[in-house]
């Protein structure tokens, strides 16, 4: 096992446009520029969609049938359609954030358009009841409700986010799949342990962020963790699971 | 991608085959690996959420890491299909605890209370009552796990396991997009056939949802 | 009841299935390691590197072979040299097209040999004792630093030795594996105290750098000189008159043991019609051309009474 700590021992592999700092921030770039787009379309549609109901078979197909298709090959074939078209800079890193938001949409979007759904019609009704317009119960009851769900949908497309860029490294991108590839042509094990190591760690740790994000930002009201026990109801572990990811990733 | 087909078919078959069999066996074994574990948390509750957040950290790891770190914990090689099968078992019962634990949970008390009444007990009750009640449940997650695990065994291709994700790696080294194009198809058509056979199997075990429709 | 011996029946069988996959061996096993013991000793896998002129030698090799009667079975676009010399060492693969010059120095990392009559020699005397090199042939294939044209004129460059001044301002691309190797970025150095400004882990001479060389994210790139894109483009492989990389004919790395006379004669046969004008043609067709590369082997052993 030590074998894996010998890369990330070395000073030398710490410095450089190829060292470990360098890596992480490209790897970085990538998962937030992807995420961004993945926020602008994903949770306006699946806000849309769940607040008037329209078009949510076409969504909930299009978002399943999107979950099949395997990443890999995706990548590489974007790649192989439009890098040629594209000036230098952009060649491979277009195509390489074009798939990965693709691939992080499923996930976002059906959160979003399941929480909204989710929300109980008796807090919608009252809203209405309070004289509430239409947006004024999707922001102020709506979204709110629907926050635990959502956030989780964005916690499972940044993972499959994080893990696909890792690959992208395939079609020449940075990131940490740099080590783990060159590490393989190179033959050096220890290079390419670090970089799942750090790619693990990544994932954990952005993760984690998000999580902590999740409990600052959902009213307390929402999460149920002060559910009180009514009258024949039991406090439930159930309401554990819409912290956690609903909506599982690769 | 008609000729490389009919140039490669039978390589191309080995290839589909060995794909089914890495994103199959993982599922199997996953699942049988964590209904207990899956009981487990759903019976003791101080169990729970350390089993819970177990899964969720090792299901947040990318798949592409796995790989590359099995080789040093179970001592295979580094080219090796064993890497990608328990890699994905892995995450298959990452994946599956979490849901068959909710779904355990989620069994009604009065069914329950009506079991014991009727005279079932412990692992009795479990197989006929609770498990049975669960199984919906468990196969939208299983679903889930098959149409994960055929796209992330393909990742295996950067490993140097021959399957449908071979077809990735040559077509861009040839640079012809009609190979990778015939790879996804195939992928898709595997996950397809995958969803199909497991929501069959489900129907089949919960044919009393149906009798009362 | 009936539910219960549903659910058991059907975990039986999976878990039957499963276990006659791990008794029964052969190719399609996902659960064989790739050992020596899963194929059968009158097999012969060929293997190849992740590059599209590798694959295609392979597909000449193990048609060549299979024309012969031999039983055999190819492993293609394995991964660098560094990765598939440890399958030919263990048993994975049996045979495999390579490159006089750059394996000896794989082999020994101090040889000076460069012309093809001594690196040969010097080849064979370095090999590991359970491998051989068959006949080599006259085709070569060298690695290149190319550059387009553009660049060549801008800093007035024609052999390798004209990079010094500049390779500082430059970036270098190629195959991951060129900044470790002896005949890489660390020999460019050592021979011509070239230093490039920056490395971009690309591919071995494959879509990655050509293109990256087209569209000048890359000033020089590793481009293997049968690639029929330095003529296509009007690129410039720099002269190498310190020969940093020595003499590349293209011959079989086989595992003795499965060096047959049948299969020597065939392999030997294959090698005496493999000129560098051949390469090239056969390159063109694959790269350029886009055909399929089994296509391409067919109708090349065929045209030479080969298979």
């Amino acid at each position: 096992m030590g074998v894996i700590w010998n890369y990330l021992g070395d000073p030398a592999h710490w410095s450089g446009s190829d060292g470990v700092p360098a890596r992480v921030l490209e790897h970085l770039e990538y998962t937030f520029l992807a995420l961004a787009f993945v926020c602008l379309i994903a949770l306006p549609l699946g806000l849309y969609v769940g607040h008037t109901g329209r078009g949510s078979v076409a969504i909930a197909g299009t978002a399943n049938a999107l979950r099949a298709l395997p990443d890999f090959g995706l990548l590489v074939y974007v790649v192989l359609l439009i890098s040629g078209q594209l000036p230098a800079s952009l060649a491979y890193l277009l195509p390489s954030v074009l798939v990965l938001v693709i691939l992080g949409i499923p996930a976002a979007l059906s959160a979003t358009y399941a929480g909204i759904q989710a929300v109980d019609p008796a807090a919608r009704d009252a809203a209405r009841g309070m004289g509430m317009t239409g947006s004024q119960v999707l922001w102020r009851v709506e979204v709110p409700n629907a926050l635990p769900l959502m956030l989780s949908g964005i916690r499972s497309s940044m993972l499959q986010i994080v893990a696909t860029a890792t690959i992208a490294a395939y079609v020449s991108l940075g990131g940490l799949g740099r080590f783990i590839l060159d590490g393989q042509s190179q033959r050096d094990y220890s290079q390419m342990a670090a970089g799942a190591v750090l790619v693990g760690v990544l994932a954990i740790l952005l993760d984690l962020i998000v999580a902590g994000i999740q409990r600052l930002v959902v009213s307390p009201g929402v999460t149920g963790r002060f559910r009180t026990a009514g009258p024949g109801r039991r406090p439930s572990l159930v309401t554990s699971s819409q912290e956690g990811s609903v909506v599982p990733t690769t | 991608m008609i000729t490389y087909l009919q140039d490669h078919f039978q390589q191309t078959v080995e290839r589909f085959y060995t794909h089914a069999w890495l994103a199959v066996l993982p599922l199997v074994i996953g699942l049988v690996l964590a209904i207990p574990l899956g009981w487990l948390a759903s019976r003791y509750r101080r169990v729970y959420p350390g089993v819970i957040n177990l899964a969720g950290l090792l299901y947040t790891l990318p798949s592409v890491a796995l790989f590359v770190i099995m080789p040093s914990i179970i001592h295979t090689k580094i080219l090796s299909p064993i890497n990608v099968v328990v890699a994905l078992t892995i995450y298959t019962v990452a994946l599956m605890v979490r849901v068959i634990a909710d779904a355990l949970i989620a069994v009604p008390a009065e069914v329950r209370s009506a079991a014991v009444a009727m005279g079932f007990t412990g692992l009795g009750r479990f197989l006929r009552v609770d498990l049975p009640i669960a199984v919906p449940v468990i196969v939208a997650g299983l679903r889930v796990a098959a149409a994960s695990n055929v796209g992330l065994v393909s990742v295996g291709a950067l490993i140097g396991v021959d399957q449908l994700g071979s077809l990735f790696t040559e077509g861009f080294t040839l640079f012809v997009g009609s190979i990778v194009l015939l790879g996804i198809l195939l992928c898709v058509l595997l996950a397809l056939i995958l969803d199909t056979t497991i929501v069959l199997i489900g129907r089949r075990l919960t044919t009393w949802q149906r009798a009362v429709a | 009841m009936n539910r219960t011996r549903v659910i058991l029946a059907s975990v039986a069988t999976v878990a039957a299935l499963a276990l006659t996959a791990c008794g029964g061996g052969g190719d399609n096993n996902p659960l064989s390691s790739g050992s020596a013991s899963a194929a059968p000793t009158d097999t012969i896998v060929v293997g190849s590197a992740n590059f599209p002129e590798s694959a295609l030698l392979a597909q000449i090799y193990a048609g060549a072979l299979t024309a012969k009667g031999v039983k055999v079975s190819t492993k293609l676009n394995i991964g660098s040299r560094e990765t598939y010399i440890p399958g030919l060492q263990d048993g994975s693969i049996d045979l495999i097209p390579e490159y006089s010059g750059v394996l000896l120095q794989y082999f020994d990392k101090n040889a000076t040999q460069v012309s093809s009559a001594d690196v040969y020699a010097a080849l064979k005397t370095k090999v590991p004792a359970k491998l051989t090199v068959l006949d080599q042939s006259t085709a070569e294939d060298k690695d290149s630093v190319s550059v387009t044209k553009a660049t060549a004129d801008k800093y007035k460059l024609k052999s390798i030795a004209d990079l010094q001044p500049v390779a500082g301002q430059l970036t270098l691309g190629g195959p991951p594996e060129w900044k470790t190797r002896q005949t890489g970025a660390p020999g460019l150095k050592a021979k011509y105290n070239v230093v490039f400004g920056n490395f971009k882990s690309l591919d071995a001479g494959g879509p990655l750098t050509i293109n990256a060389l087209k569209n000048g994210s890359i000033q020089a790139g590793d481009v293997f000189t049968t690639d029929p894109n330095i003529v296509a483009n009007g690129w410039v492989a720099l002269d190498d008159p310190k020969f940093l990389f020595a003499a590349q004919n293209v011959l079989p790395l086989i595992n003795k043991a499965k060096a047959s006379q049948n299969v020597s004669d065939a392999l030997n046969a294959v090698s005496a019609k493999l000129t560098t004008e051949v390469l090239l043609d056969l390159d063109k067709q694959v790269i350029l051309d886009k055909k399929d590369p089994a296509t391409v082997a067919k109708s090349f052993l065929s045209s030479n009474g080969l298979g």
